[in-house]
């Protein structure tokens, strides 16, 4: 990534007023939903929008293209987008600022891809924390309707799309792409069994495509400019734009506009200041709070891209990086994020409901300094029972954390255990390292 | 049994609009219980009870998921609902001794009210406002950013003389290297 500075913001250009829509139409805004409309099929969309590139920005990273292409042909009856805008994994703040500063881009963004799927309804989900930002959407949506891109025969064309903004009410939980619709349907989000895949029975038991709300504002892009240029932006596997957002112990903490496969190393120093008060780096968590830590001497040459942080033993998740220095007390951010696990397991499996628990539990008992000489172990066996045996993958977000903060900052961890009646546990296999 | 909460007429229509952006009445019971919250301040037995009749569902269901939610209060609370995000990012940067220093300062503890009724304090999850952290939210709306305790100081003040703080737009971090020469 030798010229990241020449970079020029695409979801968040630094234009004054863009979230009104006059000067969003000014900039040719809409212009790639007149086109699509105009000019191209569904498949057309569709096949794009997979040429691009273009991968889920929600934090699996699944191609975007091919998730619609899932979608089964319509049968004439409702068929739905969900937009999920729940935000909530610890660490990532960067939907909202689309929600704020560019509210319109998500819109055309998501009625492009409404009209890809052919829905007939659009449910754009948002954490009930940010009442202020759906207001400044919803007066978005208004004038988005007024100026006909949204409603009945769009732009006079014989397609017609309802669009709706669901406000949640504080759960994590809900950004599950399951639990998020048993939300809209006003029940308890439980995550359901999967499969049937939403693209089979979703909202209401009807086909249902979810994505991010960074992924659909990336949507307009490529119309705008062709699969080709975008994916020419960043890492060739996972290209485009990415809204890093930045937290923690940074002299600039914020979001940063960049395209992916940025050197972590660049991010934190060069890019949002390096670390506050001249100290030095412990551990980067790159991407969210269920993504594995990365210490100090993990991150040269990593960058943000599914594949080299996947080799690096972490994962890409919401690019939401936190950077914790050389004070930081692992044990106690450990603590935190397990709590945050428990307190929003939906508790429908057992290995999550009590194995979150657990976790909590003894993580605690380790930082209050009475650690027993096993519990390092009996943690990640717990760990190993969490992982790949719940409905949900919450179980593994909060499993994958311990296991690797453990094994990666292990002398911590024994320091201070030792520090208990107890006698120093035995040295942890490090395996899965 | 005759309720003592009731919808306006102009608060029925309201309900009838937002039940026909769904298609089922189910649906339309998040949104109604947000009217119905702010409204009455907190979803009691008896509003839980309108809302159910309101839409034709049991209130075992309205209840179900008014406590499935954090942000549904089913029970009493303070004028002023501080829920201070001591989460992962906010917690690094201290929250937690923001917290305590809240409780300190207002004489009750994590998740309490004060005699006086004016506030309830809470530690919550991620807000996802980590980059202007710590930050708290006040009455399931207003975000305070960057807070210090010289900070929290001056928001119990004008919260006391019922000043509530206007929406604070964050704005983009700069981006210097953009003005920089290129090398
Ligand atoms: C426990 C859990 C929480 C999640 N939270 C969110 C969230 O807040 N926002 C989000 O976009 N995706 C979240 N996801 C991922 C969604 O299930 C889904 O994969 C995503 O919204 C799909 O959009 P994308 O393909 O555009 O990334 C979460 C997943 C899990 C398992
Ligand atoms: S894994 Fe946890 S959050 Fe997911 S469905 Fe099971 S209990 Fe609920
Ligand atoms: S951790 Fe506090 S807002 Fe995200």
């Amino acid at each position: 990534m030798t010229n990241w500075k020449a970079y020029r913001p695409l979801l968040l250009p630094p234009i004054r007023g863009l979230d009104r829509i006059e000067v969003y139409e000014q900039h040719g805004g809409y212009e790639a939903l007149r086109r699509v409309l105009a000019e191209w099929t569904p498949a057309r969309v569709i096949e794009e929008v997979k040429a691009s590139g273009l991968r889920g920005r929600g934090g699996a990273g699944f191609s975007t293209g091919l998730k619609w292409s899932f979608m089964p042909p319509p049968d004439g009856r409702p068929r739905y987008l969900c937009v999920n805008g729940d935000e909530s994994e610890p660490g990532t703040f960067k939907d909202r600022q689309i929600l704020e500063f560019n509210p319109h881009l998500l819109i055309e963004g998501a009625l492009i891809a409404a009209y890809a799927i052919q829905a007939t309804a659009i449910y754009l989900y948002i954490r009930g924390e940010y009442a202020d930002w759906i207001d400044r959407v919803e007066v978005a949506l208004l004038q988005a309707r007024e100026r006909g891109y949204i409603g009945e025969r769009v732009l006079g064309t014989d397609w017609s799309i309802a669009f709706y903004v669901h406000r949640g009410a504080g759960a994590y939980i809900c950004g599950e792409e399951s639990a998020l619709m048993e939300s809209i349907e006003g029940k308890r989000a439980y995550p359901r069994q999967k499969p049937p895949f939403p693209a089979q029975r979703g909202l209401w038991g009807r086909p249902t495509t979810i994505n991010n709300v960074e992924t659909l504002a990336n949507v307009p892009l490529i119309i705008r400019h062709g699969a080709e240029w975008y994916n020419q932006i960043g890492a060739p596997k996972h290209p485009g734009p990415i809204l890093y957002g930045i937290s923690g112990h940074v002299n600039r903490p914020g979001v940063y506009e960049l395209p992916s496969g940025m050197p972590i190393e660049t991010l934190i120093y060069e890019v949002a200041g390096g670390i506050r008060g001249g100290k030095r780096l412990k551990a980067v968590i790159p991407g969210g709070s269920s993504t594995p830590p990365l210490r100090a001497d993990q991150i040269a040459g990593v960058t943000m891209d599914a594949e080299s942080l996947r080799a690096a033993g972490s994962m890409m998740g919401t690019a939401g990086m936190v950077v914790l220095d050389e004070d930081t007390d692992m044990v106690r951010v450990l603590v935190r994020i397990a709590e945050f696990y428990h307190h929003e397991s939906c508790g429908q499996c057992t290995p999550c409901r009590e194995g979150t628990g657990w976790l909590v539990k003894i993580l605690r008992r380790i930082e209050r300094g009475e650690g027993k000489p096993a519990d390092l172990e009996l943690l990640l066996e717990i760990c190993n029972q969490m992982e790949g045996r719940t409905v949900c993958a919450l179980a593994d977000a909060a499993a994958w954390p311990v296991r690797h903060t453990i094994q990666r900052f292990r002398e911590e961890f024994e320091a201070r255990c030792r520090g208990s009646l107890f006698s120093v546990p035995e040295p942890i296999p490090s395996t899965s390292q | 049994m005759a309720t003592e909460y009731t919808f306006s007429a102009e608060e029925l229509a309201r309900i009838a609009d937002i039940r026909r952006r769904y298609p089922t009445a189910r649906a339309a019971l998040m949104p109604v219980l947000w009217m119905a919250q702010e409204k009455f301040g907190w979803l009691s037995r008896g509003v839980i009870e309108l809302v159910a009749q309101t839409l034709g569902l049991s209130p075992a269901e309205v209840y179900g998921v008014a406590t499935f939610y954090t942000m549904y209060h089913t029970e009493a609370h303070g004028r002023y609902v501080l829920d201070l995000c001591t989460c992962l990012s906010c917690q690094v940067l201290g929250a937690e001794e923001l917290l305590h220093y809240l409780e300190e300062r207002l004489g009750v503890r994590d998740g309490q009210t004060t005699p006086d009724g004016l506030f309830t304090i809470r530690h919550t999850e991620c807000l996802g406002a980590c980059g202007s952290g710590p930050v708290l939210m006040l009455n399931n709306r207003r975000y305070v950013h960057r807070l210090s305790r010289e900070r929290l100081d001056q928001l119990l003040e004008e919260l006391r003389q019922g000043r509530i703080p206007e929406f604070e737009s964050i704005p983009l971090p700069e981006r210097h290297w953009e003005n920089e020469e290129p090398s």
